[in-house]
C-alpha cells in the first residue's frame, strides 16, 4: 500500500505513530547517555578510606563536620576540614569558595568532587541543608548504621 | 479552646466531603434531581468549615499558643505579626491545611461558576472534587494534625520560623502554588466526569478550558515567584537549581502547558479527544506526585520537609488510588471514542501534537532524572547517586529548541492545511531574527557565543511572527479601533504568553552566558573590578532587626570613579533559632542586576564576599509573569461569558453556544 493513496485517516494516524515512536525512542536513547555521564555515586567516609572509591571521578562524599576541623587560608577563599562517620574514619575534604550558611563544625554535610591522588576529596560544591533538622538521607543511613554498631560495642553507652 | 474548634470543624469538613462525594452521586446514579443539587450546598459547607479550621489556625498563631505542638516548631513571639501568619503555611501540617483550603476553595468556585452545566454533570464534577477532598482531609488527620497538642508539658516560647522562610517571597509562593498543583484537580474531575458518562463531546473542553487556563496561570506565577525568591534568598544569585522539588513542581506545569494546547484544538476541532483526557488525568497526577516528592523525604532535596515514611506511605496509597481508578476508567471508557474530523500534516492540529509530544517527552526526561536515584538504589542494592543539572540541560534545551521552532510558526498556521510556501518563507524572519541578534550581541556583547545568537534568534522569531499575525488581524485593516476588540481575548491571551516565554528565554539564555562573578576575600579598603564596575569595600557594621541582630557590609559601586549606588549585604542570626543567615543585596534594573552576598568572616576584619553581574536576569521573572498574565486573560473571552449568561436566563445547557470567535487558540 502506497503512503499517498492511504485513506487520511489511517494516514494521520500511522504519521502520528511514528512521530511518537521516534521521538520517545531519541529522548530516551539521548536521556539514558545523558544519565550515565551525569550520575555522581555516593561513599561514606569509611568507603573512601577503605580505598573503594574511584580517584578523579566525580563523587559524592558526607559526614559529620569534626568539631575544630576547619582551617582557612589567610590569602583566599581555600577551606579545609574534616568529615567523618563517627566511627573512625575520617576524610579530609579541601574546597576553594563560599560555604553554606548551615555549614557548622557538628553539621552534616555533603561534597561534590573528586578524590586525589593523595586521598585528599577536592571539593566543587559543599551542600548543607536549609533546614537544620534535616539530615541527608545518606548521612543519617551510615550514622544510623555506625550507630547499631557502636551500642553493640560498648553497650548502650551514650557517644 | 479554639484549637479544638479548629479540629473539630475539620472533622466535620471530613463528614461534608463525605456527603459531597457520595450524596450527588446516588442521586446521578438514581436520578435524583433533589440529591443532585445537593452538591452545591455541600461545597459551600467544605469550605466554610475548612476556612475555619485555618482561622483556627491562624488564631493560635496570632496568640502565640505555644501549647500546640505546630505552633511551638514554626513560631516565636518575637517573630513579626506578617510571618506568624505565613508560619501557617511554613511547615508540612499547616502547608497541607492551606493545599486542603484551596481544594475547598476551587469546589466552591466551581459550584458557584458552573451552574451553566448540566445538572447531572455538575453533581458528578463536584462528587469527583469532594471525593478527592476526601483523601486531603483524612491524610490531615490521621498522619499530620496541625492542632496536636504537647500538652501538659509545653515550652514558654517557640522555635521559630526557619529565617529563609521569614521573608516576602515565602508569604506569596506556596499559596500560589498551591493554587495552581490542586486547581489542576478542576479539569481532572471534569475530565473523570466526562469519562463516566460515556459522552465524550468537545463541550466538556470548552468548560474545562477555563478552569485550566487558570490553574496553569496559578501555577505559572508559583513557580516564577519560587525561582525569584532563591535566587534573593539563597545568597548564591541561582535562580533554578534542577532540584527534586523543583521538578516536581515543573512537571505539572509541562504537562498543564500540553493540555491547556490539546485542550483548545479538541474544543475547535473535536479531534484529539481521548489524548485530552489522558493529559487531564496526568497533570493531576503529577500534582499529587509533586506532594509525594516534597513531603515523603525519599529523594533528597533542598526543600524537603521533616522524613516521615507514613506520611510518604499515604500518599503514595493515594496516588495509586487516584491514577490507577482513573486510567482504569480512562481504558474502559475511552474506546468508543471517534474524531470529528480529519487534518492533513501541515494543518495547526499537527504543530499542536508536535508541541504536545515535546512536552509530554521533556516532562518524561525530567521524571527520569528526578526519580533515577530512587531507581538506581533499588536496582544496585542501596548504592545512593545524585543526578546533576548536567543531565537536565542536556535533555531538555535541546527538546524546547525543537518546541520554540513549532512555536515561531504554529501561531500563524491554518487548521486543517497550510500551504506548503508558508513554512518555505519562514527563512526571511528566521534570517532576519538572526541578523539582528548577531548584530546586538556583536556590537554590545562582551564576547561572541553562537549559543546565544541562536537562542535569542529563536525568541525573536517566535516575536516577529506573533507581530506579523497581530498587524494582520489588526493594524492593516481599514477600521483599526474596531478590529482591536472584535479580536477574542483567547487571542490577547496566546500573544501575552508565547511572547513571555520568549522574553524568559531571552533571559534565561543571556543571563547564563553573560553572567560574571566573582567569590573573594574582601577586607574594608578592598576593591574589585567586574565587568566595567568597581566594587568598594568600605567597611562593616553591626545592625539590630526586630528578631536578628546582623553584620552589614557597605560597598559602593562605581563607574569611572562616578558612584552609582550602594549595597548593605547582610550576615544575619536570628536569636530564637540560632541561625545564621545570608541577606543579599541587589541593585536591579532592566537589563542587568548587580549582587552582593557575604560569605563568612574568614581571619582579620577579612569576610568572604561573592559579587555578580547578571545580565538580563529580570527577564526571566518578568517572562513568567507574562505567561501567567496571558493564562489569565483567557478567561475573559466572550465565549465564557456566554456560558455565565445562559444560567442568568436559566438556560439550563450551555452546549451550542459556542461563539464564532477568531481562531485563536
Amino acid at each position: 500500500m502506497k503512503f499517498g493513496k492511504m485513506k487520511p485517516q489511517r494516514r494521520n494516524r500511522l504519521m502520528i505513530a511514528g512521530l511518537l515512536v521516534s521521538s520517545v525512542g531519541t529522548a530516551v536513547g539521548l536521556a539514558l547517555m545523558a544519565l550515565n555521564e551525569n550520575i555522581n555515586l555516593f561513599y561514606s567516609p569509611a568507603q573512601i578510606v577503605r580505598g573503594e572509591a574511584p580517584a578523579n571521578t566525580t563523587i559524592r562524599a558526607g559526614g559529620m563536620v569534626l568539631d575544630n576541623s576547619v582551617q582557612r587560608s589567610t590569602t583566599d577563599l581555600r577551606v579545609t576540614f574534616q568529615v567523618s562517620d563517627m566511627q573512625g574514619s575520617d576524610l579530609t575534604i579541601t574546597y576553594v569558595g563560599i560555604l553554606p550558611d548551615l555549614f557548622r563544625e557538628g553539621q552534616g554535610v555533603i561534597a561534590r568532587g573528586q578524590l586525589n591522588d593523595q586521598g585528599v576529596f577536592v571539593a566543587e560544591e559543599v551542600l548543607a541543608k536549609h533546614d537544620e533538622n534535616y539530615m541527608p538521607p545518606e548521612i543519617a543511613q551510615t550514622l544510623a548504621e555506625n550507630q547499631q554498631k557502636l551500642e553493640v560495642d560498648v553497650k548502650g553507652m551514650p557517644l | 479552646m479554639i484549637v479544638e474548634l479548629g479540629h473539630f470543624s475539620l472533622i466535620l469538613a471530613l463528614g461534608l466531603a463525605f456527603s459531597l462525594a457520595l450524596l450527588p452521586a446516588v442521586g446521578v446514579y438514581q436520578r435524583q434531581p433533589r440529591l443532585m443539587q445537593m452538591a452545591g450546598s455541600l461545597s459551600a459547607g467544605l469550605f466554610v468549615f475548612l476556612l475555619l479550621s485555618f482561622v483556627c489556625l491562624a488564631y493560635a498563631f496570632w496568640t502565640d499558643d505555644f501549647s500546640v505542638a505546630y505552633v511551638a516548631r514554626n513560631s516565636n513571639s518575637a517573630l513579626p505579626l506578617q510571618y506568624k501568619m505565613s508560619a501557617i503555611w511554613g511547615a508540612h501540617e499547616g502547608s497541607f491545611l492551606l493545599w486542603t483550603l484551596i481544594m475547598g476553595g476551587w469546589t466552591l468556585a466551581v459550584s458557584i461558576f458552573s451552574r451553566g452545566l448540566t445538572l447531572d454533570m455538575r453533581a458528578r464534577v463536584l462528587a469527583i472534587l469532594g471525593a478527592l477532598t476526601i483523601g486531603f482531609i483524612l491524610f490531615l488527620l490521621l498522619t499530620s494534625n496541625p492542632f496536636d497538642r504537647t500538652l501538659p508539658v509545653f515550652p514558654a516560647d517557640g522555635a521559630d520560623l526557619n529565617p529563609l522562610l521569614q521573608d516576602f517571597g515565602l508569604i506569596v509562593h506556596p499559596p500560589m502554588l498551591y493554587m495552581g498543583y490542586v486547581g489542576m484537580a478542576v479539569p481532572f474531575a471534569f475530565a473523570i466526569a466526562t469519562l463516566t458518562t460515556g459522552r465524550l463531546d468537545a463541550a466538556w473542553a470548552r468548560w474545562s478550558r477555563p478552569w485550566t487556563n487558570v490553574a496553569w496561570a496559578f501555577l505559572t506565577v508559583g513557580i516564577t515567584l519560587g525561582s525569584w525568591w532563591a535566587y534573593y534568598e539563597l545568597g548564591w544569585g541561582g535562580w533554578w537549581f534542577w532540584d527534586a522539588v523543583e521538578n516536581a513542581s515543573f512537571m505539572p506545569w509541562l504537562i498543564g502547558t500540553a493540555l491547556i494546547h490539546s485542550l483548545a484544538v479538541t474544543e475547535k476541532r473535536g479531534v484529539f479527544k481521548s489524548w485530552t483526557v489522558l493529559l487531564a488525568i496526568f497533570a493531576f497526577s503529577f500534582s499529587l506526585l509533586g506532594a509525594f516528592i516534597v513531603r515523603s523525604g525519599v529523594l533528597t532535596s533542598v526543600h524537603a520537609f521533616a522524613v516521615d515514611p507514613e506520611r510518604g506511605m499515604f500518599i503514595l496509597a493515594f496516588l495509586v488510588v487516584v491514577i490507577g481508578g482513573s486510567l482504569l476508567l480512562y481504558a474502559i471508557k475511552v474506546s468508543g471514542i471517534k474524531s470529528e474530523a480529519g487534518f492533513d500534516w501541515t494543518s495547526r492540529e499537527t504543530m499542536v501534537l508536535v508541541n504536545n509530544l515535546l512536552l509530554v517527552t521533556a516532562t518524561g526526561a525530567v521524571l527520569l532524572g528526578t526519580l533515577y536515584p530512587l531507581i538506581y538504589e533499588a536496582l544496585t542494592d542501596g548504592k545512593k547517586i545524585s543526578v546533576g543539572p548536567p543531565y537536565f540541560n542536556a535533555v531538555f534545551v535541546p527538546l524546547m529548541l525543537l518546541l520554540f521552532a513549532a512555536m515561531a510558526v504554529s501561531p500563524t498556521s491554518r487548521w486543517k492545511k497550510t500551504p506548503i510556501a508558508f513554512f518555505t518563507q519562514q527563512w526571511r524572519p528566521m534570517l532576519a531574527s538572526v541578523l539582528i541578534v548577531g548584530a546586538l550581541v556583536f556590537f554590545l556583547g562582551s564576547s561572541f557565543s553562537g549559543v546565544v545568537v541562536l537562542v535569542d534568534a529563536m525568541a525573536l522569531w517566535i516575536v516577529i511572527n506573533l507581530v506579523r499575525d497581530f498587524s494582520s488581524k489588526v493594524a492593516n485593516k481599514v477600521q483599526k479601533i474596531p478590529s482591536l476588540f472584535r479580536q477574542s481575548m483567547s487571542y490577547y491571551g496566546m500573544l501575552l504568553g508565547h511572547v513571555g516565554i520568549a522574553v524568559a528565554v531571552i533571559g534565561v539564555c543571556t543571563t547564563v552566558y553573560y553572567t560574571q562573578e566573582k567569590d573573594l576575600r574582601m577586607a574594608p579598603g578592598d576593591v574589585v573590578n567586574l565587568a566595567g564596575y568597581e566594587f568598594r569595600f568600605n567597611e562593616m557594621r553591626k545592625v539590630k532587626g526586630p528578631n536578628y541582630i546582623a553584620d552589614q557590609a557597605e560597598i559602593e559601586v562605581l563607574v569611572d570613579g562616578v558612584r552609582q549606588t550602594v549595597l548593605y549585604p547582610e550576615k544575619r542570626f536570628y536569636e530564637a533559632s540560632r541561625n545564621v543567615m545570608t541577606e543579599a543585596d541587589i541593585d536591579p534594573s532592566l537589563f542587568r542586576d548587580l549582587y552582593v552576598a557575604l560569605g563568612e568572616p574568614i581571619g582579620g576584619d577579612a569576610w568572604a564576599v561573592r559579587v555578580h553581574y547578571k545580565p538580563f536576569v529580570r527577564w526571566i521573572w518578568f517572562g513568567g509573569l507574562l505567561i501567567a498574565l496571558g493564562g489569565f486573560t483567557t478567561i475573559l473571552d466572550r465565549r465564557y461569558r456566554a456560558v455565565k449568561q445562559a444560567r442568568q436566563t436559566s438556560v439550563v445547557s450551555s452546549s451550542g453556544s459556542n461563539s464564532a470567535s477568531s481562531a485563536a487558540i
